[in-house]
């Protein structure tokens, strides 16, 4: 009885979000600042998760989202960006001519095929990044887990170093990065390719495999004694979690139309490690949640206090460029004073779960200032 | 017919310069209880260790169902340290993984529980089920392995309920009272389908009441699973009842071997614990 009700309310979710999905396609214009931030916000949502998976639900600590989104996003650009427009992408220092040729065969390859290339390039982008993860795990993740953070973290930063050094002028564009990158044909196709990324991990996590992650993050050696082989179970999370880490950056490019070197900076990381911690550590509704209220406050929310403001006259002081990041920071700290295992904790969001904490709340309210009940 | 399921030979763990384990012989056949007793220290949960592959020996051999399953000699800085017997007896060396021992129809349970804390009583018995599974992870994401599924939940629930832990499967582990948790840690390594079961200190942290309950409760499961156990214990009314052979270790050395009589009347025993009051002792 009770589950057909709360699918009927996924149902209504589903239908509710599409229908608000295609209300701004439709009204794109208008309401561009929602569609920018709702875009960002599910993007990130596939990397925050991917992040939650590797070290949320198998306990390992990576710091390579940056390069492992950086993989994704100049392979998926490769992919994308137009055939005719490429010697003009590469003006500077010229095309090499292996992407040359791959674009020209991509050029003669069947129009269903070509209809499909945003889909094969981010899934290409994942697979280059899976195997640089398989690369830097199976020397790291034979030792103990605490090294994967140090080794992901100068991955990332070689990643970045490689792809902005002079030697790769013809497959990155070095500093000028790549431009005029295809981009999705609507905000639906976004959160179509994300909800299928998310929902694959939330599957992985829910399978027996999942349950052997959760059985590391716990507690290793009782893991290793119940037959759970450490090395195979750790690289396979770490390299599921680079894939769609890398998805992530391609459909950041994909979003961006440009890309560069800059954008995959260590800050991107923590970027993505914020979203995590404050939608809670192990939850993936929360990583969801976190990824899209981050978000729209960082971009559109918290704008206002960029901008001067005025009472009467008096210009109140701090309203300035920049103010905005302070609040943030102010925010981000009181969530993580008040709420220290993020705003889910390791629950997932559920229906009775969000009846229970309402009717907490009536009954909060409607016994305040009476005595207390124990 | 006596079939010896497991067999240590000349087992000597060296930390550093602490010889853990001196020259240690033993036999566990088939079906049997046998218990594996001495003061705190002597070196029991170090013996469960090598056997399970968490150490490496330093000297020795491991054989399991007459298969050579672990093997060392002193090599490397240890070969000038080297404090235990029979140097140069052995020349092989045979590693394995604790999950490969475990795969081997070997499971433990832990003197100091290490369940899954934050996961139910049902997570963690289903976790130990893993290992059997045939799915890869693809399929198992994809649920094509709905089937094999099915089945673990259904023999994981069998089990809970067979260990009397039904009625608390949805309760997260850390929160059961400490003779529940005990129960659900040799819930969970009967779920791997063991042959041979070691516990180290089932009864530790137990109420009288528990402790008695755990002899009758032993005996059952080694009819129920067909399992031979190997037990480290220091409330002696439960070893003497229940054991059908006694190893006594002190300071790493086998010190006596025998049936419970045998143990209850050797001098050796009685002087190695006179005044170490380990009935209770952690
Ligand atoms: N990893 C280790 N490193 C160094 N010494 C150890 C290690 N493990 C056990 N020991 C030592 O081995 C001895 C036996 O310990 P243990 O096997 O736990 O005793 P028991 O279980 O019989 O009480 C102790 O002196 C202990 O300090
Ligand atoms: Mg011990």
């Amino acid at each position: 009885m009770k589950t057909s009700k709360n699918l009927i309310y996924s149902l209504i979710l589903a239908v509710v979000t599409l229908a608000l999905l295609f209300f701004l396609e439709v009204n794109k214009a208008k309401y561009g600042m929602a569609y920018t931030v709702l875009t960002k916000g599910i993007i990130l949502a596939v990397v925050a998760v991917s992040m939650n998976l590797v070290t949320g639900f198998t306990g390992l600590f990576s710091l390579g989202q940056a390069g492992f989104m950086a993989i994704g996003a100049y392979v998926t650009a490769i992919f994308l960006i137009p055939t005719n427009s490429i010697e003009e992408v590469y003006y500077m220092s010229g095309v090499s001519p292996a992407i040359l040729t791959f674009k020209t065969w991509l050029e003669s390859t069947p129009l269903w095929f070509q209809s499909l290339l945003p889909y094969i390039a981010l899934t290409a982008g994942g697979l280059v990044a899976a195997l640089f993860a398989a690369l830097i795990g199976i020397p790291v993740l034979r030792l103990k887990s605490d090294y994967l953070a140090i080794a992901t973290l100068g991955f990332s930063e070689i990643m970045r170093a490689i792809i902005s050094s002079p030697q790769m002028d013809t497959i990155t564009n070095g500093s000028y990065g790549l431009k005029k990158i295809q981009g999705f044909s609507s905000l639906i196709q976004v959160f179509l390719i994300a909800a299928v990324c998310i929902t694959f991990m939330i599957l992985l996590i829910r399978s027996t495999y999942g349950r052997a992650f959760k059985a590391i993050r716990e507690d290793e050696i009782a893991a290793e004694a119940m037959g759970i082989n450490l090395f195979k179970h750790k690289s396979l999370s770490f390299i599921i979690g680079s894939f769609f880490a890398a998805v992530s950056g391609g459909m950041l490019a994909m979003f961006m139309r440009s890309i560069d070197a800059k954008t995959f900076t260590v800050s991107l990381t923590y970027d993505i490690l914020l979203i995590v911690v404050v939608g809670g550590i192990g939850s993936i509704t929360g990583s969801i949640l976190s990824s899209l209220l981050v978000t729209a406050s960082k971009e559109w929310w918290l704008r206002f206090f960029d901008s001067p403001l005025y009472i009467g006259s008096f210009q109140v002081p701090l309203f300035k460029t920049g103010f905005r990041m302070v609040i943030f920071s102010v925010v981000l700290l009181l969530i993580v004073l008040f709420y220290q295992r993020g705003l889910m904790g390791r629950n997932e969001f559920s229906w009775d779960g969000l009846a229970k904490a309402f009717n907490k709340l009536k009954s909060k309210s409607s016994n305040k200032g009476g005595s207390k009940i124990a | 017919m006596l079939r010896n399921i497991l067999r240590l030979e000349d087992i000597t763990m060296q930390f550093g310069g602490v010889v853990a384990i001196d020259n240690l012989s033993l036999e566990v056949n088939e079906n049997e209880i046998v218990s594996l007793i001495g003061p705190n220290g002597a070196g029991k949960t170090t013996a469960f260790n090598v056997i399970t592959g968490v150490y490496a020996p330093t000297n020795g051999a491991v054989y399991f169902k007459d298969k050579l399953i672990v093997s060392n000699f002193p090599k490397g800085p240890m070969k000038k340290i080297y404090a235990g017997q029979n140097n140069g007896k052995y020349t092989t060396t045979i590693k394995k993984t604790p999950d490969q021992i475990t795969k081997l129809n070997v499971a433990r349970t832990f003197q100091n529980i290490r369940l899954f804390k934050e996961l139910t009583a049902f997570e963690n018995v289903l976790i130990a089920k893993h290992m059997r599974s045939k799915a890869n992870w693809l399929s198992a994401t994809l649920c094509l392995n709905y089937k094999e599924e099915r089945k673990m939940r259904e023999e994981a629930l069998e089990l809970l309920d067979i260990l009397g832990l039904i009625d608390v499967k949805d309760e997260i582990a850390s929160s059961l009272p400490y003779g529940q948790q005990r129960h659900l840690e040799i819930a969970r390594a009967l779920a791997t389908e063991p042959e041979l079961l070691l516990l180290d200190e089932p009864a530790a942290g137990m109420n009288p009441q528990e402790t008695l309950e755990l002899t009758s409760f032993i005996h059952d499961i080694r009819s129920k699973f067909n399992l031979t156990v190997l037990m480290i214990e220091h409330h002696m009314d439960l070893v003497m009842e229940i054991s059908d052979r006694i190893y006594v270790l002190d300071f790493g050395k086998l010190i006596a071997s025998g049936v419970p009589e045998e143990i209850q009347n050797n001098q050796t025993v009685i002087d190695a614990y006179l005044g170490v009051p380990d009935d209770d002792e952690e």
